[in-house]
């Protein structure tokens, strides 16, 4: 196991390194000025370039300017924003929060919803119940997320008026940022209308989480049922059934928790997925994430802006795909002897 | 299964818990949905309109107001004032115990001083007065009236009194203190900020007498605002306001439906008719004080002929250009100056449409065959002109009618106006809003010499006769004799020709039909002092 962890932390590291050389040459390869392009000054009057270009040791070899701007990274100076001349990790503080909040809520509706619909589809899979479910999960894996989303909008909040139409919380309320996560803001901040603003917050969140939740619970839905279907032809859920289990039982002790196994990993697969789709989903919705600022970002030609971002976000994708590999290999015996 | 219900249980406790308008706070808040972020929050720097929206009639005074239903002066925070027998010195009295906002940045130690108001337009004036170029501060409002050659000093007389001294008499000089632009910014506040070394701050967080006072900005979200309690005019019915950011068209008219937006800024024309059905909103319209018209660059041939001018002029459709471009928002323009302006001159006729008898000029000044030219369509969307391309598309399908062969031209904004500036085109489809009542406003920065040589003249047109008109309704201040300069002025324009004036566009804006007291002001950024919220 240990060897396997470094084995697996080894190639994080690669990837890291690769992304990190893929990040600074962006400098020189968007267009523009590298020390403008690295620093986010939108003026840079004489004795400032001089200065920066000391500091970036852009006057160096590209290993020393590289190791310069790893230091850099690592000390938290990210550069400014070309458009808001704020430092970017304070900006993507601010936003990032936003959507890993979305994501997980999204996340964990799919685990809520997919698993038991996929069990349940597959329990009977030739009946009118595992054949609706099949239809529904079918249905909602080829619905295109801005269509859905649009059409949630037009039907929720602007045709019933149930929800609002865009946001993460009414205007009106004024919760100071903390933590950056809507709810938990919410709960720590001291203002008269706390219940409110919770409930307020809980209704912007509900469209946009069913938009996003979509697409993933229908992928869940379907995998639980092809694995445990796979898992019911398997020998040893014979012989649990000879021994006489109930059918719950045998459904519980050796079904699920042999076909549970592979939705860990793919929680992994899926979350690059997610991640583009919240995207999308936030610029639908206006909702202020990390999506929505970096397509902004793109409209506005703000280079530091976007290479920070894609920075994160990759960092982000990479980190959460070992991690649930770890996880996976960590419950599952078999896979550590491969 | 039982996750399924438990979700929709939840769907039901959000919705039941609070019907959707019951909010606590949505009684004492006001949400106007704006197109965009504002620049600054100093009005002396912008001419944007949206910036001017938000900043400027909430969280500043002027010394005068205008009156937006008759357009006449209003003490405001100036109780009276003198123009001395020359016409060149103006002496301001200024109301006592008017406070500046108290905020989590600034407290202020005294009311309003005239050191106040000599600081705001010393800032101006002075090239080397501290504030002046601070954060690259430019005042393109005064620099497009002359104020700096215009008014020679500005000084505290008394502690409440305040002198301005003129170069030359200008019956427009009160009218300029009156727009949106001459805020009254606080001394103090400035002393404090430039003793402590930030002075750049006084752009970003503001601090001014107005009816609400400054509490946060989140760039591209939102601005927000909360009721000055000291007000000298009173407190504001609403105890909050939030401007919300919300550049995209169609959304802005989806949160006015759900109710997200209590008024929002702009609706597009095409879905005027669809909330005209609905009962929780209404629209406001008024004519503005703007014209949208078609320029000839009469430098060059054959514009410089009127006769062919005129045959342009008479060849072309009003009426189809206000249905299919304004939507009929607009009222047909006769003259530069709208008819709303004290100014107008209700003789001249309407537009005529005679293609028939421009077929005869044309071949009178000797094209009878055609020729062809170019219309210049701005890139860019504005109220005085909502859709340029259409419009010159239009202008080309009536001008092939006469034999003139037209091409539409575009470019980007800079580039589009700095191309103008150098009269690289022939004809432009352009148009002026004006920022204060006066209709010297209208006829100098669009037709004068002057403009001419400075760029905002697209007609390239300079007429001495004109321009001794339009100078001599300045230097007096009988209202009955300027009004007959101007009323002569329009004449010889229609005669003269050198553009054709299409639309006085309507500003529109849809609100909540709950919300009450807000008005569209015809000189400049929206007021909402007074609005509130009442029960239907």
């Amino acid at each position: 196991m240990t060897i396997y962890l470094l084995r697996r932390l080894f190639l994080l590291g690669t990837v890291l390194l690769g992304l990190s050389i893929f990040a600074f040459s962006l400098g020189y390869l968007f267009p523009g000025d590298p020390l403008q392009n690295f620093s986010g000054l939108r003026y840079l009057d004489d004795s400032t370039r001089e200065q920066l270009t000391l500091a970036y040791r852009l006057d160096g070899s590209y290993l020393q300017q590289y190791l310069a701007f790893i230091q850099r990274l690592w000390h938290g100076d990210w550069g400014l924003s070309l458009a808001s001349q704020q430092p970017l990790l304070t900006e993507i503080r601010q936003v990032l929060p936003a959507t890993l909040e979305l994501t997980s809520y999204a996340l964990l509706v799919s685990f809520f919803v997919g698993i038991p619909l996929g069990i349940l589809a597959a329990i009977k899979p030739d009946g009118v119940i595992g054949k609706a479910i099949s239809a529904i999960a079918i249905t909602g894996y080829s619905l295109p997320i801005f269509w859905w989303g649009l059409l949630l909008i037009m039907v929720f909040a602007v045709g019933l008026g149930w929800f609002p139409s865009g946001g993460r919380l009414g205007v009106l309320y004024e919760i100071p940022p903390q933590t950056g996560f809507m709810l938990v803001d919410i709960l720590l901040s001291d203002v008269s209308y706390r219940q409110a603003a919770l409930q307020d917050a809980l209704r912007h969140l509900l469209l946009p989480t069913l938009a996003l939740a979509t697409f993933p619970t229908t992928v869940m839905i379907r995998f639980v049922r092809d694995a445990m279907l796979d898992v019911w032809e398997q020998s040893y859920i014979k012989t649990a059934k000879a021994k006489g289990l109930s059918r719950l039982q045998v459904l519980y002790r050796h079904g699920l928790r042999n076909a549970l196994l592979p939705v860990i990993r793919q929680i992994g697969l899926q979350f690059s997925t997610l991640i583009t789709l919240a995207m999308l989903t936030e610029v639908i919705f206006s909702w202020p994430g990390i999506g929505r600022w970096l397509i902004d970002s793109i409209y506005q030609r703000n280079f530091p802006a976007i290479q920070a971002g894609l920075m994160i976000i990759s960092v982000l994708v990479i980190t959460v795909n070992m991690l649930t590999e770890i996880l996976h290999t960590f419950f599952n015996p078999l896979a550590r002897k491969r | 299964m039982k996750y399924l219900s438990c979700l929709s249980l939840l769907c039901v406790a959000l919705l039941g818990g609070c019907s959707r308008d019951q909010g606590p706070l949505r009684e004492g808040g006001l949400v106007y949905c704006a197109e965009g972020s504002p620049e600054h929050f100093n009005p002396q720097r912008v001419t944007s309109g949206t910036t001017i929206d938000i900043i400027s009639q909430q969280l500043y005074d002027r010394l005068l107001d205008i009156d937006p239903q008759s357009g006449d002066l209003l003490p405001a925070l100036a109780s009276s004032w003198q123009r001395s027998a020359d016409g060149r010195t103006y002496e301001f009295q200024l109301r006592p115990d008017v406070q500046f906002h108290q905020t989590h940045y600034f407290t202020p130690s005294r009311p309003l001083q005239a050191a106040d108001v000599v600081f705001t337009f010393n800032r101006i004036l002075q090239p080397d007065h501290p504030f002046h170029a601070v954060g690259g501060a430019v005042y393109p409002y005064f620099q497009s009236v002359d104020w700096t050659a215009l008014v020679t000093e500005v000084r505290a007389t008394g502690p409440l009194t305040v002198q301005f001294q003129l170069s030359r008499p200008d019956s427009s000089f009160l009218s300029n203190l009156a727009t949106d632009f001459a805020a009254i910014l606080s001394a103090e506040y400035a002393g404090q900020l430039l003793a402590s070394g930030r002075p750049a701050q006084i752009d970003s967080l503001p601090v001014g007498t107005g009816p609400f006072f400054f509490r946060e900005y989140q760039k591209d979200v939102l601005v927000r605002f909360y009721r000055h309690a000291n007000y000298w005019r009173g407190e504001a019915a609403m105890a909050q306001l939030v401007f919300d950011i919300v550049p995209n068209n169609a959304r802005r008219m989806a949160k006015l439906l759900t109710h997200e937006c209590d008024i929002i800024a702009y609706p597009r024309l095409a879905e005027l008719a669809l909330i005209t059905e609905r009962p929780d909103v209404r629209v406001q319209e008024s004519t503005s004080m703007n014209v949208g018209f078609w320029a000839f660059n009469t430098r060059k041939a054959p514009f410089d002929n009127v006769k062919v001018r005129q045959a342009l002029s008479l060849a072309i459709n009003q009426r189809a250009i206000l249905q299919a471009v304004y939507f009929n928002q607009a009222t047909a323009a006769r003259s530069v100056l709208p008819p709303t302006s004290w100014a107008f001159n209700p003789q001249i006729p309407l537009h005529e449409y005679n293609p028939q008898r421009a077929r005869e000029l044309l071949a009178e000044a000797g094209y009878g065959n055609g020729f062809n030219m170019n219309i210049w369509a701005m890139p860019v969307q504005r109220l005085y002109n909502p859709n340029a391309l259409k419009m010159a598309e239009l202008l080309q399908a009536d001008l092939a009618q006469i034999g003139v062969n037209a091409s539409i031209v575009s470019y980007e904004w800079n580039a589009f106006r700095r191309r103008l500036s150098q009269g690289e085109h022939d004809s432009v489809l352009i148009g002026w809003a004006a920022d204060n009542a006066d209709p010297d406003n209208f006829f100098r920065p669009l037709l004068s010499c002057a403009a001419a040589d400075s760029g905002s003249n697209r007609a390239l047109w300079c007429d001495p006769v004109f321009d001794r008109m339009i100078n001599q309704a300045l230097l007096t201040s009988d209202q009955q004799q300027r009004r007959s300069y101007y009323l002569a002025a329009q004449q010889y324009l229609h005669n003269e020709l050198p553009l054709v004036a299409m639309a006085h566009s309507q500003r529109i804006q849809a609100l909540n039909s709950q919300v009450e007291g807000v008005s569209i002001n015809p000189y400049g950024g929206i007021a909402l002092f007074q609005a509130r919220r009442v029960q239907p």
